[in-house]
């Protein structure tokens, strides 16, 4: 009998906690209410960043584009540096220190990327605001939902989509010019003269931001997106995170006759925290996978405890340990961070270190393999190599290729003066015969040096192995 | 899902499993239905465009007239008028004019890899290299003369060197020893046999062979048979080389292409064994 009793308890308990468990599935179209404040602010202002990626690609340098992925010739030029597939592990080092940001700031901050700085966030919030000059307050945002469909409900909807679309074409189009030279892309498109890829990429771009920042918005985060809950898994207890106080909130209750009542905490449950939370989530029930930290929540709460003559932060960036009244650990004490930090400051020295030497030449030699060596008739050996000269310079190069390694050794097709082409890898196929008195061991290493005629700077070597019978 | 955990009181197929499970009537999500139709419809499409459905005298042709051959034979064209700026030119021109174009050998070199690798790779290896009997191409040491009209002939009319068995006179176990002895050393010359035996006669007065009769030179690192030793080269003075009288003479034929690869085949292999070593 009192087991049953426990058991119904510990039911009960379950279903309460389901009962605010409110999982947003997309059923309902959030209609977030828009608070100016501080955070509201510094929103737009992060989301200004994303004007360099609108016009980014009309900055010139020197006769072409300053930054240009061209993809068909193989070759990313940034301002002044040319960069080859060759040297693509300064892109892996590029990911490295971007993913590494993304884990120090937030195990430090939390979701800053995801609040501020994601296209997910920002174009749904231009979106959104679009719709609120467009349809008004959500309260009008809902009743026009329902309201029949009468013409101006279709002028407003039609001119809503329209910009959308718009703004999803321009998104799509402002991609694609990263990639070839912007102003004959411009052309392409005005004149419909662009390539299929280029229409294909903005077609689906236009296609995509429109279908994300329109129409699924929160949702794109709450079950697409997977930096969503990777970040989460980043957080300790000493992640600076938007919370609730529920110390100092806590029991809440309505404000009665503009007093709060005697034994009640701060929290007046107002709900404008939850109006302008842009993910449809309650913060007052801790944190949560929908919360993309961005704020909007400090500002309107703020903004009522000013009304009501409360000190401001109810709701503040604060820290489990700091609400739960623990010492909080400065930053550098936090093994994580620093772990992170030390691998940041890695990849970018690895960075710096490649951009600073990035070679104009580069050479790499490929030993035949078959047969690994020949006797020649007066009882010499001979390899076979396969020289490949890359040259990354604007300009042809003349090219000296110096062998050494082996006493009295010759080579045959690799003499002289010899061309590498600007821009890609030339090939010469080089003969080395050596006496075989010369050779002390079945393999010897020799090294290939390219050095370009009139500028020394420009040079590069590569080893590789002789080979010959058993002496 | 148990009866009491159905809180919007979903309609139920009416029957109870286990006591109280009941199987809800939901339909299923919308994404998932549109997934659905979308599918099958896009099959049906593709049934449209593309050839698919089994029909009298073959299958339906699609509304693109695609077929796997035709993509085939694309691809190839492709190909073709890559190369074609040079096949144009290299049935106009000699092997050796060939040669002396850089860019056209360097065409060959890399394109005749797979017509060596069909006709000459099963005797001479894949690298050139040679095998056990059969002559190294990498090497500097020509039996016909490196140059590229001899490499032409010696590919288009094949070669059949001849040495007879004990130089065609009789010889005692001595003097093939004597001779075998100063050839293994590289000095043929030395033996006062080499001129009474009549080796000279093809392998040159200072030993060094001749490139009109394949004979090869004596006095170099590089031997046509065995590795050099006394008795592989005494075999070599006993039994000949394709001498139809010593049924123990070693075989050295190299067969005739002329009548299975066209001109330009063999100009492109003749360029490309040249290319092969330090020519």
């Amino acid at each position: 009998m009192n087991d049953q009793v426990d058991k119904q308890a510990h039911a009960d308990e379950l279903y309460a906690e389901s009962h605010h468990w409110h999982v947003n599935t997309g059923n309902e179209t959030i209609h977030a209410k828009r608070m100016p404040g501080r955070f509201r602010n510094l929103k737009w202002a992060a989301a200004a960043v994303w004007l360099l990626f609108f016009m980014g690609p009309y900055l010139r340098w020197g006769d072409r584009q300053a930054v240009l992925f061209d993809i068909p010739g193989r070759q990313f030029h940034i301002f002044g540096i040319t960069i080859l597939p060759q040297d693509v592990w300064m892109l892996s080092l590029v990911l490295l220190f971007f993913a590494i940001l993304l884990a120090v700031v937030t195990s430090i901050a939390g979701r800053v990327f995801c609040g501020y700085f994601c296209f997910q966030t920002v174009w749904t919030d231009v979106f959104t605001w679009i719709e609120e000059k467009l349809e008004g307050t959500p309260q009008k945002r809902r009743k026009l939902e329902e309201a029949p469909w009468d013409f101006t409900k279709i002028r407003i909807k039609v001119i809503k989509h329209t910009l959308w679309i718009l703004i999803g074409a321009l998104t799509g189009i402002s991609f694609t010019l990263w990639f070839g030279d912007a102003f004959e892309m411009w052309q392409g498109y005005l004149t419909l003269n662009a390539g299929a890829m280029a229409w294909g990429s903005v077609a689906v771009f236009t296609f995509f931001t429109y279908l994300f920042a329109g129409h699924m918005r929160e949702q794109v985060c709450f079950w697409l997106c997977p930096y969503a809950r990777i970040q989460g898994v980043m957080y300790d207890k000493e992640t600076i995170l938007p919370a609730y106080d529920f110390k100092r909130g806590e029991q809440r209750g309505k404000l009665k006759k503009g007093q709060i009542e005697e034994g009640k905490g701060d929290c007046i449950d107002c709900g404008q925290c939850v109006a302008v939370c842009p993910t449809g989530i309650d913060i007052r029930y801790g944190q949560q996978e929908g919360c993309i930290t961005c704020a909007l929540c400090l500002d309107a709460c703020d903004s009522v405890m000013d009304k009501i003559g409360r000190p401001r932060g109810l709701i503040r960036y604060a820290s489990m340990d700091e609400l739960e009244g623990k010492p909080a650990l400065k930053m550098f004490q936090r093994p994580r961070v620093l772990v992170y930090l030390t691998i940041l400051t890695l990849a970018l020295a690895g960075i710096i270190y490649g951009l600073f030497n990035l070679s104009g030449i580069e050479v790499k030699v490929l030993h035949e393999r078959q047969p690994l060596y020949v006797l020649q008739s007066d009882g010499s050996i001979q390899n076979k190599y396969s020289v490949k000269i890359l040259n990354k310079t604007p300009q042809d190069q003349q090219i000296r290729l110096v062998v050494e390694g082996l006493p009295n050794l010759s080579i045959s097709g690799g003499e002289g003066s010899l061309i590498a082409n600007k821009g890609r890898i030339t090939s010469y196929t080089v003969f080395v015969r050596v006496p075989r008195g010369s050779l002390k061991a079945e393999s010897t290493p020799i090294t290939f040096r390219v050095e370009a005629e009139g500028s020394e700077e420009l040079s590069s070597s590569y080893t590789s192995m002789f080979i010959g019978p058993r002496p | 899902m148990s009866e009491q955990n159905n809180p919007y009181g979903a309609p139920t197929t009416g029957h109870l499993w286990d006591d109280n499970l009941a199987e809800l009537t939901n339909q299923p999500p919308k994404w998932w239905m549109i997934g659905l139709h979308a599918s099958w419809i896009l099959v049906l499409l593709y049934g449209i465009v593309y050839p698919m459905w089994p029909w009298f005298g073959g299958a339906t042709q699609g509304l693109m007239g695609w077929t796997q051959i035709g993509e085939y034979k694309q691809d190839m064209a492709a190909i073709q008028s890559v190369r074609a700026q040079y096949e144009d030119k290299l049935p106009g021109m000699s092997a050796s004019a060939i040669l002396a174009d850089s860019e056209l050998s360097e065409y060959v070199v890399r394109s005749a890899k797979v017509l060596f690798g069909d006709n000459c790779a099963a005797c001479h290896g894949g690298g050139g290299q040679g095998n056990p009997g059969y002559p190294n191409l990498v090497d500097d040491d020509w039996l016909y003369g490196g140059d590229i009209d001899a490499i032409v002939a010696t590919v288009t009319n094949g070669r059949m060197g001849m040495m007879p068995a004990k130089a065609g006179v009789a010889m005692t176990e001595a003097e093939i020893d004597q001779l075998a002895a100063a050839v293994a050393k590289g000095e043929p010359t030395s033996s006062p046999l080499f001129m009474e035996k009549a080796c000279f006669a093809c392998h040159g007065m200072d030993g060094k062979g001749m490139h009109a009769l394949g004979a090869p030179n004596l006095t170099d690192a590089i031997w046509r048979f065995g590795d050099g030793s006394v008795e592989s080269v005494k075999y070599t003075i006993t039994h000949g080389v394709n001498d139809p009288a010593d049924p123990q003479t070693r075989n050295a034929v190299m067969p005739k292409f002329g009548d299975r690869l066209n001109e330009t085949d063999i100009k492109k292999l003749a360029v490309y064994v040249s290319k092969l070593g330090a020519n």
